[in-house]
């Protein structure tokens, strides 16, 4: 019930911004198709906390500006090696380990990793992640393990 | 007063835009000049990250009223959620498929670059 609620606010929410209307014409057409889309979604049977993670909360939020600072330093180390050459990358595959135990925990963990620019995940195999990096540092970086914590800490369970 | 705050805004855009511009300019010269395919996956991760958040910030810095700064948040969002995906897809169906990544291999703390297999699967 809570995660249809969320689907129904978010909808909502997304229709309001996208189209600006708001003659009753409009807001009742409006409202057919966010039921129209809720039924559908109920049929898929889509409805739930994959597709609504309302349990991250507002810990997300911290998250993602975390994950921002990461990206714009990952970034600036594959924009210097692109101008240096060839010369300056050392491509490595490895295979590390997640601790999440949910799959919602997984994917934001492969995603976070596949995000920043240097490490993409290739492979997710139970709790293994092959990871193909475009230099040694970012494999020591990932086995620091510090955003395996950070999403440990999202989830608030490993 | 010889600044407003919309010549500021402007300004700071500007410089939003140049920096994205730059960005996105060395993600596609580090498409041609990476070795091999996994290489430039790495390449195509900074013209869809932080160019495209740096161009989306200059454009929201000119927006002219909160409905369009919202619309481009939310492509900002998206975008974001999207890329790994895509670059996660063409990664796993690359490996298996059978390209093998060129990787260096530490030899006596001498650095090789070693080619391997699949030389073939990279034309096709």
């Amino acid at each position: 019930m809570r995660h249809t609620l969320s689907l129904f606010l978010t909808l909502t929410a997304f229709w309001g911004l996208m189209s600006g209307h708001n003659s009753i014409l409009m807001l009742l057409l409006g409202a057919v198709s966010i039921t129209c889309v809720l039924y559908i979604a109920h049929r898929m049977d889509v409805v739930d906390h994959e597709s609504q993670p309302i349990h991250l909360s507002l810990k997300i939020f911290g998250y993602f500006l975390w994950l921002f600072k990461e990206l714009v330093i990952a970034n600036m180390a594959v924009v210097k090696s692109i101008w240096l050459g060839n010369a300056s990358i050392s491509p490595v595959l490895v295979t590390i380990k997640s601790s999440q135990v949910t799959d919602v925990g997984k994917v934001i963990y492969a995603n976070s990793i596949t995000m920043t620019p240097g490490t993409v995940t290739v492979d997710l195999v139970g709790d293994r992640l092959t990871v193909h990096a475009l230099f040694q540092h970012n494999v020591e970086v990932l086995n620091t393990g510090e955003m395996d914590r950070r999403v440990c800490h999202l989830e608030s369970k490993c | 007063m010889t600044f407003d705050t919309i010549t500021i805004f402007s300004f700071i855009s500007a410089i939003f835009l140049l920096i994205g511009s730059f960005l996105c300019i060395s993600g596609g010269v580090g498409i041609l000049r990476f070795p091999d395919f996994y290489t430039r996956m790495h390449a195509v991760g900074v013209t869809d990250t932080l160019a495209a958040a740096m161009i989306l910030i200059g454009l929201i810095l000119q927006s002219p009223n909160s409905l369009v700064l919202i619309k481009l948040l939310i492509i900002l969002v998206v975008t974001l959620f999207i890329n790994p995906t895509a670059s996660h897809a063409l990664a796993k169906t690359a490996i298996h498929n059978g390209l093998m990544p060129m990787v260096i291999k530490h030899d006596h703390d001498k650095m090789i670059i070693a080619k391997k297999e699949g030389k073939s699967s990279n034309r096709s």
